[in-house]
């Protein structure tokens, strides 16, 4: 597995994008990124003697694209699927089922040999600053990890501009990671994704470990690494406050599915689905001023054994028996650029909690009780 | 901030030093505060302000030979300092409770949630088995447990996270304590869980009529929930008030920055104005204000000289800064247009 790039276990490749990659590009030249029906089950051993095998469902049915130059914010509570959405779009795990297309290529069927090099136009920054950086390297080296597996020279003067470009001190080459701040550190990881010039950078929650000083300190450098290099983010985080600042567009996920996705100022001012609802009225906000919140009741349920059809049916307060719990929503379009999977999406926002259980498809469950291809007009 | 008889805490010149191969690391430096019945007292601040340490130093959970501690920590006008350990014990989990982070790493794996609630009943009281394990059923119940009495037989691992800060603050409720330490209590779980649970301290407070201590690095949450607020920074004090004026009205550079970094979920910011520089060390904390090498409106005495924590003017609450009172106006004023554009 190349899961490591700066592992030095990787055998030397060599420089030369794959040529299949020239001429790929032709039709879908907008979309870098194209996720169709993705699907991972990851299996469980359950009980002590380990007989029953069980399959969580990581990510389910998850179709999605990320535009060249473009921010794709994933959020979602833990546990939702952003992470191995990710790790899939990058092939770091295999996909159950489902395509995934990367420059207008197929790489879901790939090995590990055809995979590697792609590697280079797709790096990651992850979470953990202190993790992520093997303590034994320098800094330099860390850096220069990219160069060596991929076989590029000049990595030293190339790794000092990197360290400038992230706004640290080149004369810091030969420094240990231990002799950096959180912050400096997830500037290292910035730097070593950036080393290949990729064209997709996957941020895994790359500030969710940093204190908010300095959280703002990154999120500026990768908005301003992003305009200067023409990168495309796929940014994960849990905080939907860093979400807003950095993404163009955000997907919604919930229990392995996107709820909703589309752009982001859309999302933030017009959420259609009650989760996007829930989860913008449950985030702290720092004025002063009481909110009508919207407070879900209960836990995540296990991906184990997900609710039939909407998955979010047991905590929804628009909940409409023998629908919901029926027939599984699909993503439909509301508007420019924007869809939502939900049978009673939100008519207008802000809505109070009473207003939202009062869904306007509440006579109508009255009226027709078993809703066939009900139309929902928004 | 409200009358002595409801007050249950009153914190002075509260110092902890940590003595340390490499030098003396000052924790937390000459901080003052009371807490009252009835009030959310937020303690905001950067990790390694000391937040934390002022309130282990408060419950006595410090090693004592290993900190030096000094100041007086008044509860109910005695001294916890000076007290014996054995006098301690007596106040710590029974008038004063805590709520730490990490419910996960706070439950025993291999006991029963009830058993260990029950436990905490008894700790304190000479009760029978039964009575304990009923108490602590009751409790889970009241925090929100669903059929509680068979969850209260369940292990930790059979709770989801938010489940097991309920039960931890189960446990902290078990002696109706007079005040809720709360560190960092939403911080491991998801925004919507948070949001339960915040409620739930709330209805808590009311309730029982206790005072809470909420600390955070969450500005947000200390917004929603705080009566008071004091920003830490390097071990000190930096600014102390009502919570509204904190956040409409902030005097501290520091504050100002603090809020200034944050990302919003109103809007997309054009860009966020970061705190230039990283938090000093505490082994060696910058002259004058600890504050000063970051600060972008730094003047001459600064490196000099130590500000004290007063309030500026009348209509003002207590800051830590040498900024004149109306350069601050003017610098809040431009700011918050700022903000609004």
């Amino acid at each position: 597995m190349s899961r490591r790039l700066d592992g030095g276990e990787e055998a030397k490749v060599p420089a030369s994008p794959a040529p299949e990659l020239q001429h790929s590009t032709n039709g879908t030249v907008d979309n870098l990124v194209e996720l169709e029906h993705l699907t991972k089950h990851f299996a469980v051993k359950q009980g002590v003697f380990a007989r029953g095998k069980a399959q969580v469902h990581a990510v389910e049915d998850v179709s999605l694209t990320v535009r060249r130059g473009e921010t794709l914010g994933i959020v979602g509570e833990s546990g939702c699927g952003k992470s191995t959405t990710a790790r899939l779009t990058l092939r770091l795990l295999d996909p159950t089922s489902g395509t995934i297309r990367f420059d207008g290529r197929d790489i879901s069927k790939l090995s590990q040999r055809q995979l590697r090099p792609l590697r280079r136009e797709m790096q990651m920054i992850f979470q953990d600053p202190y993790a992520s950086l093997n303590p034994r390297k320098t800094v330099g080296q860390i850096i220069g990890g990219p160069f060596a597996i991929h076989g590029v020279k000049g990595a030293r003067i190339r790794v000092q501009e990197l360290l400038e470009t992230v706004g640290l001190n080149p004369e810091h080459y030969n420094r240990y990671p231990h002799e950096f701040s959180g912050g400096q550190r997830q500037r290292i990881g910035v730097a070593r994704a950036l080393a290949l010039s990729p064209k997709l950078i996957v941020c895994d929650e790359p500030v969710s470990a940093l204190d908010v000083s300095i959280q703002a300190q990154v999120l500026n450098l990768l908005r301003t690494l992003q305009r200067d290099f023409n990168l495309t983010y796929v940014f994960i985080s849990h905080d939907l406050s860093v979400i807003r600042q950095i993404a163009d567009r955000i997907a919604v996920m919930y229990l392995g599915r996107v709820v909703e996705i589309g752009d982001s100022e859309s999302i933030y001012e017009h959420p259609k689905h009650p989760y996007t609802a829930a989860l913008l009225s449950a985030v702290p906000r720092a004025t002063t001023g009481r909110r009508e919140r919207i407070v879900l009741t209960g836990d995540v349920p296990s991906p184990i054994a997900p609710p039939s059809a909407c998955v979010f049916h047991p905590r929804c307060p628009r909940f409409h028996e023998g629908h919901c719990d029926v027939e599984t929503p699909e993503l439909r379009e509301v508007g420019t650029a924007h869809a939502v999977a939900c049978h009673y999406p939100l008519e207008r926002w802000p809505m109070s909690e009473a207003e939202i259980r009062q869904a306007e498809g509440a006579e109508r469950t009255a009226e027709k009780p078993h809703l066939e291809g009900a139309a929902h007009d928004v | 901030m409200s009358s002595t008889d409801r007050q249950l805490l009153d914190v002075r010149g509260l110092t902890v030093r940590f003595p340390t191969s490499d030098g003396v690391v000052q924790a937390v430096s000459d901080v003052s505060f009371t807490l009252s019945r009835g009030e959310t007292l937020g303690v905001v601040g950067e990790s390694g302000s000391g937040k934390s340490v002022s309130n282990l130093a408060i419950m006595g959970l410090l090693n004592r030979k290993r900190a030096l501690i000094s100041g007086e920590v008044l509860f109910k006008g005695r001294d916890l300092l000076t007290m014996s350990p054995d006098a301690l014990r007596h106040i710590r989990g029974k008038e004063i409770a805590m709520v730490f982070q990490d419910p996960f790493a706070c439950l025993h794996p291999m006991y029963r949630v009830g058993t260990q609630i029950a436990e905490a009943v008894t700790a304190h009281e000479s009760v029978g088995k039964d009575r304990a394990w009923a108490r602590a059923v009751e409790l889970l119940d009241h925090v929100g447990i669903p059929n509680a009495t068979s969850r209260a037989r369940d292990y930790p691992h059979q709770f989801s996270g938010g489940m097991r800060q309920r039960a931890m603050i189960a446990m902290a409720l078990v002696h109706n304590p007079d005040i809720l330490i709360c560190d960092e209590p939403t911080t491991a779980l998801d925004v919507t869980v948070q949001a339960q649970i915040l409620e739930l301290i709330e209805e808590v407070k009311r309730e029982f009529d206790i005072g809470v201590i909420l600390v955070t690095h969450d500005l947000g949450v200390v917004a929603e929930t705080a009566n008071s607020v004091m920003v830490m920074y390097a071990g000190r004090i930096m600014e102390y008030g009502p919570a509204n004026e904190i956040f409409d009205r902030p005097q501290h550079p520091y504050a100002w920055g603090l809020l200034d970094s944050m990302p919003s979920i109103e809007r997309r910011l054009a860009t966020l104005v970061p705190i230039e520089g990283s938090p000093p060390s505490l082994l060696a904390p910058p002259s004058g204000c600890p504050f000063h090498p970051r600060c972008p409106h730094r003047f001459e005495p600064c490196p000099v000289e130590r500000p004290p924590l007063v309030a500026p003017a009348e209509d003002a609450h207590p800051d830590a800064c040498h900024l004149p009172w109306e350069k601050k106006k003017e610098l809040g004023a431009s700011r918050g247009r700022r903000h609004a554009a």
